[in-house]
């Protein structure tokens, strides 16, 4: 029997788990396992910058892979640091291990040097977290922290090993559960076969209809059954901000993302639906605008893996507890068995009206003349640069609106963003996770000259490992969704939302040896995003590009209404 | 409404904060929690009353079910139960209030706990509703000191809440 020590338990234990790569800091309490990792090559560390983005890059990873992203980090600070990206894990529902070093056991409650109680930091951020109190019981709580992080409705777990739990003199019996078997967690399989039966009639029955899909249909994998059910129906579809690209963006049957910033095509067809089937989506404040006023006429049909988001802030009519997929198969089953099909003159009368409503904005915005474009032009540029098939991330703002509006995503786990939290800072790392793993896609970060400068120190770790992303900067020299809520409810007094002093990021990402291009005017767009994708395709590319500070996001709700009430322009309500 | 939810818990370290930390950072409100390892010494038994609406407590047990550690949970408020707080009650008593208070404690079926010349503690058990009673009885004015260790329930018949 192979005695060994807890340092190279963990890490063969993270090997075993199936992990290519940690993102990480070493420090004092994680010294040992450093060593452990220096002494192999089957899981690879990647040394960011800031433990923040260390946490980001493994989100982005996950996010793009749908397997949990891995991080690693020391006690006090180091831990501390990824907080930020926990939350960000944890509210989008993304699996992710954080391994965070503690001070020795026999210190911990004494403030030793860089000690903090990262489980007590941690703790309203995790799905679930772990102490090590006997180094054999490593291989066990890793196999647990992955099984917990990755199944059901996904999210982070943090790992916390106090340093004398990794001492290379003392060794153990290494035992990798072959099964994990959890008395108190047992995740859904399958969903009520009474309730689902109750959902198809409900369906089939339904006038106007609508299927309203969200990121758990990308969580689990089921995009292509999601897919299947709406063309099947008939229905129109909308996504969430974080289920873009789970139906085809350019797809017919698709009627735009739904909410504050949603199309006003999905937003009228949500409020006049009399039947929405809600798969994997959450009824957030963001797409329901006022829940006294929402769709005052739907039946709710609500698919979801989690109860407790199911009948939280919208009552459901017909819940259905499980896992997205298995629900839709038997929908699909039950569809194929009643032999029936929606009523195809409501059907026909239903899209009609939708085409109207489709007339009347669909995702117009003024372009003029002058050479300082307007944010949406450019997105719409950068999608037809790579053919719709980008990797995309962003940050937070007015960037990301526009990416999520004007990016036609196809493809499912392409769009990346942080969509519960609202992370600044987010974008940069997490394409820098993702194009690790995808060497061969193109992945941008979509971001603004406000967010990016919250990670910009990982141009340092992308010129380490090679990571060609590119940068897109829509600058506009504001923070403009802060300035933009400023136009609307503060009379134009924009408090702290514009940027001075900017740095010249030509010179920025050059001195950290990437390739920076400034787009000043319309005319230079295109030659830019060639060169970016093309002559420059192995390198990082940082574009600059210069937009109008006074565009808006449009249509946005106006607060407090129904999903019909809003803006349509500076000048134009509903 | 008031709610009496009781679960089984692992009985690990950091179990109950991770049950006090949801109810904080939801903004649910905790009126008694009472927690104890079982007969089964994995397994801590944890009662709490709380207060909402039926939205509310549906939330409220949903979250708490989704806690790792929370291996079973019930709402024992659904159906017949038995619930038991005990309380020890420090009072005043001087002369003719001595006897007073003595025949009040027998009425409510407490035990005088500890005796000085001019104080009693007095041990009572009962619904939450009775232990108010007790001190509307002998007036809040002679109360020196109280301390309730919270509800603890159980529901009635053959239901039971175990692995």
């Amino acid at each position: 029997m192979e005695l060994i020590s807890g340092g190279d338990m963990l890490v063969r234990a993270l090997h075993e788990a199936g992990v290519e790569y940690i993102y990480g800091y070493p420090g004092g309490s994680l010294l040992h396992v450093y060593d452990a990792v220096y002494k192999q090559s089957a899981v690879k560390h990647v040394l960011v910058r800031h433990e923040q983005a260390a946490a980001h890059m493994a989100d982005g990873y996950a996010r793009a892979t749908g397997k949990p992203g891995v991080v690693m980090v020391t006690s006090g600070p180091g831990a501390t640091n990824t907080v930020t990206g926990i939350a960000t894990a944890f509210t989008d529902s993304i699996p992710m291990v954080v391994i965070s070093g503690q001070v020795m056991s026999h210190l911990v409650g004494d403030d030793a040097f860089q000690e903090t109680d990262m489980l007590g930091v941690s703790r309203p951020i995790v799905k679930h977290s772990f102490a090590v109190r006997r180094p054999e019981d490593i291989p066990e709580i890793v196999a647990k922290a992955f099984y917990i992080a990755s199944t059901g409705r996904p999210g982070p777990v943090v790992i916390d090993i106090p340093k004398d739990m990794t001492m290379p003199n003392e060794r153990y019996e290494y035992v990798y559960p072959k099964k994990i078997k959890m008395r108190s967690y047992t995740p859904p399989q399958r969903g009520h076969s009474g309730q689902i039966k109750k959902a198809v009639e409900m369906l089939l029955a339904a006038k106007r209809p609508i299927i309203y899909a969200g990121g758990g249909v990308i969580i689990d994998g089921s995009s292509d059954k999601l897919r299947a059910l709406v063309d099947r129906l008939n229905f129109p579809c909308t996504n969430t901000l974080m289920g873009l690209g789970c139906y085809p963006g350019t797809g017919e049957r698709f009627v735009g993302m739904l909410g504050m910033h949603g199309s006003y095509e999905a937003n009228m067809t949500m409020h006049n639906a009399d039947v929405i089937l809600a798969v994997g989506a959450r009824f957030d404040d963001r797409v329901t605008n006022a829940t006294s006023k929402f769709c005052p006429d739907a039946k709710i049909i609500h698919i979801d893996i989690d109860p407790s988001s199911i009948s939280k802030t919208i009552i459901a009519d017909v819940p259905i507890v499980g896992p997205v997929g298995a629900v839709l198969d038997e929908m699909m089953a039950l569809l194929d068995e009643a032999g029936e099909t929606p009523d195809a003159d409501a059907l026909e009368t239903w899209w009609k009206q939708i085409n109207e409503w489709r007339q009347r904005h669909g995702g117009h915005y003024d372009k003029n003349d002058s050479q300082l474009m307007k944010p949406q032009e450019v997105i719409e540029a950068m999608w037809t640069a790579t053919k719709g098939d980008a990797f995309i991330t962003s940050d937070v703002g007015q960037h990301q609106m526009f990416a999520a509006q004007y990016y036609k995503f196809d493809k499912p786990n392409r769009w990346i963003n942080s969509g519960g939290l609202g992370t600044m800072g987010f974008g940069f790392p997490a394409a820098m996770g993702i194009k690790m793993n995808f060497p061969d896609d193109m992945v941008v970060c979509v971001t603004g000259e406000g967010s990016i400068q919250m990670n910009i120190q990982e141009l340092s770790t992308c010129l380490q490992y090679g990571i060609p992303v590119k940068i897109l900067c829509l600058n506009n020299g504001s923070l403009g969704m802060v300035r933009q809520w400023q136009d609307m409810n503060y009379e134009g007094r924009h408090s702290h939302s514009y940027m001075e002093s900017l740095p010249d990021f030509v010179k920025l990402v050059e001195a950290y040896g990437h390739v920076g291009i400034r787009v000043e005017g319309r005319d230079q767009l295109p030659q830019a995003l060639e060169d970016t994708f093309g002559k420059y395709n192995d390198r990082l590319v940082f574009l600059d590009v210069a937009v109008d500070e006074t565009e808006h996001v449009y249509p946005m709700q106006v607060p407090m209404g129904s999903m019909r009430d809003m803006w349509l322009s500076k000048t134009e309500r509903t | 409404m008031r709610h009496i939810i009781s679960i089984l818990l692992e009985n690990e370290p950091g179990a109950l904060s991770r049950v006090v930390g949801l109810f904080a950072q939801r903004g649910y409100n905790i009126e008694t929690l009472t927690v104890a390892p079982t007969e089964d010494e994995t397994l801590s038994r944890l009662t709490m009353t709380t207060t909402g609406d039926e939205r509310k407590i549906e939330q409220i047990t949903k979250q708490l079910n989704k806690l790792i550690e929370v291996v079973k949970l019930v709402d024992l408020s659904e159906g017949p139960h038995i619930e038991r707080e005990l309380m020890l009650i420090k009072v005043k008593a001087i002369g003719a209030q001595r006897a007073e208070i003595k025949r009040t404690a027998d009425i409510f079926r407490g035990q005088i706990v500890d005796v000085t010349a001019s104080v009693y503690t007095i041990q009572l058990t009962g619904t939450s509703d009775k232990l108010e009673a007790f001190i509307e009885a002998i007036g809040a004015g002679c109360v020196l000191e109280t301390v309730r260790t919270g509800v603890s329930g159980i529901a009635r018949g053959e239901k039971v809440l175990s692995l």
